[in-house]
C-alpha cells in the first residue's frame, strides 16, 4: 500500500469527507434537475402534442398489441407471408432448375468433348456444380420474395410489437423480453440472431437467449422445410390446396420451434442459468411509412444475395467431397455407403436413415447444402435422374422408401438438430466459453433425437 | 438565422490548419441514428426500425469542402450515467475520446426525453450540434418545433432534418464545416442544481482541478464523484501513469477510500 501513499489518489482522501452520505439521494436530484430543465426548454419551443392521442397510429397500436387481437394478427401475418412465398416461389425455382440442369448436360458434353477424365467431370459437374445448381433453384426464389415482405415488416416497426406481445411468454420462461426480437432475427441467419442478443444486457438472460436461438428456422432451413412440406403434404390434398397445406405445415413447424424455444428457455431458467426476469422498457416506435425500393433492392442485396453466396461458397467444396465420398470404393462398397451403413440403425429408430443423418453431418457448415448432398447420396446409389423439378424430387424420395413420416421427421430434425458450423463459430465467440458453446451444440441435437424418436415411433404404433 | 445566435468568433488557430475530424453520433435508441449515419456517410445498410439494433460501435468517413470526417456511430441510450455498458461506451467515447463535435440526433416527436441527454452531453463538452430529426413525423403528429429558439436556448446549433430523405443535410454538414473550422463559438446551456448541491460542486471542482487534464470539464467530473462514480478518476489515473502503478493496485486504492 506504500506506493499509494504520495499518490493522486490521496486526493480522494481529501474530498471523501466532503461527500454526503447519501449517493443514491443525490443522483435523484441531479437527475431530477436536468428533467426540468429539458421539461422547461420543451414547453418552450414545442407546440401541439395533444393531437397525438387521436391519430391512426394511437388506435393502429392499440389493435396490434391487444390482448385479443394481437396473437391472431401475429399468426395470421406469419401464415400470410409464408403463403406467398411458397405459391410464389414454386413456379421460378422450376424453372430456374430446368434452366440449370439443360446447362449440366451442355457442361458434361463439353467435359467428353475435351476428352477430360472421369473423375476430373464427376468432381467438378455432377459434385459441384449440380449441388451449386439445387442450392441456387431451390434457396433463390423464396429468399428472393421472403426476405423483402420479412423487411417491410421490420422496416413498418412491427417487430417491437411483436416483441410486445411476446413480452409476457418470455418472462413466464424466465427470459428477457427482448429475446423474442434475436428470435426474430434468428428466422433470417442464427449467426446474425446470436450476435444480436448483445441488446440484452443482463449475462445470463442473455445466455438463454444464445442457446435458444438455433430454434429460430433460419433462412438455410427454409427452403428444405418448403421443399418437403410441398412435396408430402401438399400432394395429400388437390392442387388447388396444396400451397395452403404446405404454408400450414411450415407455419406450425415455425411455432413447434417458438414453443420449444420458450420450453428450453423456461428450463434452462429453472436449472442452469436461475434466476428471474430482469424487467425492461421496450419502446414502440413510431410505425413509419416504408421505403419501398430501398427494402427491395437492400433485401436483395445485403440479405439474399449475401446469404445465397455463403451458401454458393459452402456448397461447392461440400458438393465436391460428397461425390468423392460417394465414389471411393473400398472392396464392393463406397466410402459414402459404409457411413450410411453405420449410421443407418439410428437413422431408422429416428424416423429416417443413415443418408438422411450423413446429410445434416455434412451439412454442418450451413443448413442450405443438407438437401443437395441428401439427393447426391441418394442419386450415387446408383439411380440416373434428371432431377430438374420438385416432382423429379418427389419420386427420387418415394423410391428410396420415403413417407410422409419420414418427411415430418426431417423437418422435426432440420429443426432440432445441432446449429450451423457459422452460429456454433459465433456463439463461442460470444460467450468465450467452450462448455456453453457445446451445450448449445447438444441441446438442440439431444432434443432432436428424442423427438424424431417419439414422433416416429408413435407414428409406426398407431398406423 | 440561426447562426446569428452566436458570436462569429475569430479563428484562433494559427497552426497548420487541420483537414482531419472526428465526429461522434450520439441520441436515444430509435430516433433514426443510423439512418443519420447513412446519410451522411453513404454508406447504404438497410436499418430496421427497431430499439437496440446498432449492436457494434459503427464507423465511416465522409468529407465535404475539403474536410475529412471520421464518424462513430454511438450505441443509443437515454442517460449518460454509465448504468449500462453502452452507456458507459458512449460516455467514455465523448469524454475521453475528445471527438471534434458530438452530434446528437433527437426525434422531434418526443423532443423532452431526448433533451435529457443533450443536457447531460453539455456538461462534458461544449462541441456539440444537435440534430432535430424526423420532422416529417412531427408534422405528420401536428408536432411543431422551433429550432431556432431551441438553439438559442441550448446555445448551440440546431438543425432541423429528416434523414430519410436528406432534408436538412446540406445545412448539417455547413455547420459541422463551420464547427470545426471554428466560426462557431457555442455557448451551452448549463443545468444549475439545487443550492446545497452548487456549493458542493464548487468546493469539489477547487480540490479537483490541479489534478484534472485541462480538457475535462471539472464541474462534470465534481458531479460525477458527488455521485461517487469513481470512474472517471480510475481512467485519469491509469491514463496518467504517473508511477505505473497497475489497475489493480489503483482499484484497491480507490476501494479503500470508499471504506
Amino acid at each position: 500500500m506504500s506506493a499509494i501513499n504520495n499518490h493522486p489518489l490521496l486526493l480522494l482522501h481529501g474530498i471523501e469527507p466532503l461527500l454526503p452520505d447519501n449517493a443514491s439521494q443525490i443522483r435523484d436530484r441531479i437527475v431530477s434537475s436536468i428533467y426540468q430543465h429539458a421539461e422547461e426548454i420543451s414547453s418552450q419551443v414545442v407546440s401541439n402534442e395533444k393531437a397525438w392521442k387521436n391519430s391512426l397510429d394511437f388506435k393502429l397500436d392499440n389493435i396490434l398489441t391487444s390482448r385479443w387481437a394481437g396473437f391472431p394478427i401475429m399468426i395470421l401475418l406469419l401464415t400470410l407471408i409464408l403463403w406467398i412465398t411458397i405459391s410464389g416461389a414454386n413456379y421460378p425455382s422450376q424453372l430456374l432448375a430446368l434452366g440449370l440442369f439443360k446447362l449440366e448436360g451442355y457442361l458434361l458434353h463439353l467435359m467428353t468433348a475435351a476428352a477430360a477424365p472421369a473423375w476430373l467431370s464427376g468432381v467438378l459437374i455432377l459434385g459441384m456444380y449440380r449441388s451449386l445448381a439445387w442450392v441456387v433453384s431451390v434457396m433463390l426464389p423464396p429468399m428472393a420474395i421472403f426476405f423483402p415482405l420479412f423487411t417491410l415488416l421490420e422496416d413498418l416497426g412491427y417487430l417491437p410489437r411483436v416483441a410486445f406481445n411476446m413480452d409476457n411468454l418470455f418472462r413466464r420462461a424466465g427470459a428477457h423480453g427482448k429475446q423474442c426480437l434475436t428470435m426474430c432475427m434468428g428466422f433470417g441467419c442464427n449467426a446474425a440472431g446470436v450476435t444480436s442478443c448483445r441488446i440484452i444486457d443482463s449475462p445470463r438472460e442473455r445466455l438463454i437467449a444464445i442457446l435458444t436461438n438455433t430454434f429460430s428456422v433460419c433462412n438455410g432451413r427454409f427452403p428444405t422445410l418448403i421443399a418437403l412440406a410441398t412435396i408430402f403434404m401438399g400432394t395429400m390434398v388437390s392442387r388447388a390446396y396444396s400451397s395452403i397445406i404446405a404454408t400450414l405445415v411450415v407455419a406450425s413447424l415455425i411455432m413447434v420451434g417458438i414453443l420449444t424455444s420458450l420450453l428450453v428457455s423456461s428450463l434452462l431458467s429453472r436449472t442452469l442459468l436461475r434466476g428471474i426476469a430482469s424487467f425492461f422498457v421496450l419502446e414502440l416506435p413510431p410505425f413509419r411509412k416504408p421505403q419501398l425500393g430501398q427494402i427491395i433492392i437492400r433485401s436483395l442485396l445485403d440479405r439474399t444475395l449475401f446469404v445465397l453466396w455463403r451458401a454458393v461458397v459452402i456448397a461447392a467444396p461440400a458438393g465436391a467431397l460428397t461425390w468423392i465420398l460417394a465414389n471411393s470404393w473400398i472392396g464392393d462398397s463406397t466410402i459414402f455407403a459404409y457411413m450410411a451403413a453405420f449410421l443407418d440403425p439410428l437413422g431408422k429408430i429416428m424416423g429416417m436413415d443413415g443418408i438422411i443423418l450423413i446429410a445434416f453431418l455434412l451439412g454442418l457448415p450451413a443448413n442450405e447444402i443438407v438437401l443437395p448432398i441428401l439427393i447426391m447420396g441418394y442419386l450415387s446409389a446408383g439411380h440416373i435422374l434428371e432431377l430438374d423439378s420438385l416432382n423429379a424430387l418427389g419420386k427420387l424420395l418415394l423410391d428410396h422408401g420415403w413417407t410422409w413420416i419420414t418427411a415430418l421427421c426431417v423437418m422435426l430434425f432440420s429443426l432440432l438438430h445441432f446449429p450451423c458450423g457459422t452460429t456454433i463459430y459465433t456463439i463461442f465467440k460470444e460467450t468465450k466459453s467452450m462448455r456453453w458453446t457445446l451445450l448449445a451444440t447438444l441441446l438442440p441435437l439431444a432434443l432432436g433425437i428424442l423427438v424424431t424418436i417419439i414422433v416416429s415411433q408413435t407414428a409406426q404404433l398407431l398406423l | 438565422m440561426i447562426k446569428a445566435a452566436f458570436l462569429p468568433g475569430p479563428i484562433k488557430n494559427p497552426q497548420p490548419e487541420r483537414s482531419n475530424f472526428l465526429i461522434a453520433l450520439a441520441g436515444n435508441p430509435n430516433v433514426g441514428k443510423s439512418t443519420v449515419f447513412n446519410r451522411l456517410t453513404g454508406l447504404n445498410q438497410h436499418t430496421g426500425n427497431w430499439p437496440g439494433k446498432t449492436v457494434l460501435k459503427a464507423e465511416g468517413t465522409f468529407s465535404y469542402r475539403n474536410h475529412h470526417y471520421k464518424l462513430v456511430d454511438l450505441p443509443g441510450t437515454y442517460s449518460l450515467y454509465a448504468n449500462s455498458a453502452d452507456e458507459q461506451t458512449a460516455r467514455d467515447f465523448i469524454c475521453f475520446s475528445r471527438p471534434d463535435v458530438t452530434l446528437v440526433v433527437c426525434d422531434a416527436t418526443c423532443l423532452e426525453r431526448n433533451l435529457n441527454l443533450v443536457l447531460q452531453i453539455l456538461e462534458i463538452t461544449d462541441r456539440v450540434v444537435v440534430c432535430v430529426n424526423l420532422l416529417d413525423e412531427a408534422e405528420r403528429k401536428l408536432i411543431h418545433v422551433n429550432v431556432e429558439q431551441l438553439a438559442t436556448e441550448l446555445g448551440i446549433p440546431v438543425i432541423g432534418t429528416t434523414a430519410r430523405n436528406g432534408r436538412g443535410f446540406l445545412e448539417l454538414k455547413n455547420t459541422l464545416h463551420d464547427m470545426v473550422s471554428g466560426k462557431i463559438v457555442t455557448q451551452p446551456r448549463q443545468v444549475t442544481y439545487d443550492q446545497e448541491l452548487e456549493i458542493l460542486i464548487s468546493k469539489l471542482e477547487n480540490k479537483l482541478a490541479p489534478w484534472l487534464p485541462e480538457w475535462l470539464n471539472s464541474r462534470w467530473v465534481a458531479l460525477r464523484i458527488l455521485e461517487r462514480d469513481y470512474s472517471i478518476l480510475e481512467h485519469i489515473m491509469i491514463s496518467r501513469k504517473p508511477e505505473k502503478l497497475s489497475l489493480q493496485i489503483i482499484q484497491e486504492g480507490i476501494a479503500l477510500c470508499l471504506q
